[in-house]
């Protein structure tokens, strides 16, 4: 990467399958533009996301994670999205104790109308791991 | 000269409780003996250094290596080690995963150096030295090992034929994988031995129900009951990620599993694990009538009953968890 040009953050997105992803697919057919930075995983539900596929993300290459669910009392199995935000919450006081910055691993709620939503969250999470420049584990610092 | 197979075992950063797991084999240390030639313990014989390094390589059949690695004189001891022996053993949590040891990757060694020396209300060293690796007095010079940059698990340095979880390992389970290695049954290469492949809830006798946990609640603020299993009583027992194999003294002491055997088969990153785990339990009650921000309030403050997780569930894997450490 040459001095001037731009870093570029590898997003890693876990999407639900029944409102987040369709809620990509709608914000693709808006024709909106947004980053191509973030790469996704579609999963059956929010609820399926293993913390260890965020840390797993996070030591092969991938800068920030965002993991997009249905909004409360949507989910398609009933608390999913739930147990999905219990779960991030208690892994971002993990993560801030492990040094990584929060706005690395992000969950939004995103519904299958909110293409416009969706644009957003890529926008503002791409944005925000951009200033904090490439995640380096400390399992790679000697 | 002995015959006998030649065994060693070897502390590198660990306090010393791997030795005692060792002689806790009690008279089966007879049976060891006359098995095997123990001819290399710090912790126990008067063997040197120099002793093992004028050995051919490969001259020792099994070294037992616990403690993690944290000086330069640890790893130096791991190459050694690894050359002189056909089978080298990471013996116990330490060398497995990094145990306590390795809790110090949430610092720098110059945070842990000013804690331990200089910034701290019970130091009294007014001239603030710090150790450093050569100090010159009259007649000579002393060296002192130097810190690693982070704290290693043994696998991370050098080549590791097998490991055997445990703060420390059980003595049955010692005595376990003697017989193995006597038999000459090896198992394959890499793998964990000396435990099983399931949970520590599989080794426990309390009575499980349907977890639902509408509070994290310490040790220190209630006393539990002695049948039911103690995560449903709103303990944080790592049990339920962790590997089996203790037999659970533990939780059968009415003490909470604090995961000292490790991430069981297949799971990667105990810490993870526990978070997947109480993710799916934690009740937060109704959430119908609140808003976003009000469900990830309430959710916010059950997680303030705790103030270290990270610190609990890598308490005895964090040199082998994905991150490794704070960057």
């Amino acid at each position: 990467m040459t001095a001037d040009s731009v870093f570029e953050p590898k997003i890693i997105g876990f999407l639900c399958n029944w409102c987040s992803y369709a809620g990509a697919d709608k914000a693709g057919g808006m024709q909106e533009v947004y980053p191509p930075n973030v790469q996704v995983i579609r999963l059956m539900c929010s609820g399926r996301v293993d913390p260890q596929f965020i840390l797993s993300a996070l030591v092969k290459g991938a800068d920030g994670v965002i993991i997009l669910a249905c909004h409360p009392g949507d989910c398609h199995y009933k608390e999913g999205n739930c147990r999905a935000l219990q779960r991030h919450s208690m892994l971002m006081l993990m993560l801030e104790q492990l040094g990584v910055e929060k706005e690395r691993c992000r969950l939004d709620y995103v519904s299958a109308g909110e293409g416009e939503k969706f644009n957003r969250v890529v926008r503002e999470t791409v944005e925000a791991v951009r200033r904090l420049g490439p995640f380096l584990p400390a399992v790679a610092i000697e | 000269m002995s015959e006998k197979p030649k065994l060693a075992v070897y502390w590198a950063a660990s306090c010393g409780g791997c030795e005692i797991a060792v002689v806790n084999l009690h008279e089966k240390l007879l049976d060891v003996d006359a098995a095997l030639d123990f001819m290399f313990c710090p912790c126990l014989l008067d063997t040197k250094k120099k002793d093992i390094e004028a050995l051919p390589d490969g001259a020792i059949a099994v070294t037992l290596f616990n403690g993690a690695l944290r000086t330069d004189e640890n790893v130096e001891m791991a190459h050694l080690l690894r050359r002189k022996s056909q089978i080298l053993v990471a013996f116990g949590s330490c060398a497995k995963g990094g145990c306590v040891p390795a809790l110090a990757n949430f610092s720098t060694p110059e945070q842990l150096l000013n804690t331990v020396y200089l910034d701290n209300p019970s130091v009294d060293n007014p001239d603030s030295i710090i150790p450093c690796g050569t100090t010159g007095f009259p007649g000579g010079q002393i060296h002192l090992p130097g810190l690693l940059g982070r704290v290693k698990h043994l696998a991370q340095e050098v080549d590791v034929d097998y490991s055997i979880p445990g703060c420390p390992p059980e003595s049955h389970q010692i005595w376990n994988v003697i017989e193995v290695i006597l038999s000459g049954d090896l198992p394959p290469k890499g793998s964990t031995i000396g435990c099983g492949a399931l949970t520590v809830c599989d080794d426990c006798d309390r009575t499980k129900q349907e977890k639902r946990i509408t509070a994290f609640r310490r040790n220190y603020e209630f006393c539990p009951e002695p049948e039911i299993c103690l995560l449903e009583q709103g303990m944080l027992c790592m049990g339920i990620a962790t590997r089996s194999g203790c037999g659970a003294p533990c939780t059968k002491a009415n003490m909470p599993c604090t995961g000292c055997y490790g991430a069981p088969e297949g799971i990667s990153d105990q810490g993870a694990k526990m978070v997947a785990a109480l993710g799916s339990v934690m009740d937060i009650g109704d959430t119908t009538d609140l808003s976003e921000d009000e469900i990830a309030g309430r959710v916010d403050a059950f997680l303030a009953a705790i103030p270290d997780y990270a610190g609990m569930f890598y308490k005895y894997t964090l040199a082998s968890s994905t991150l490794g450490g704070k960057r």
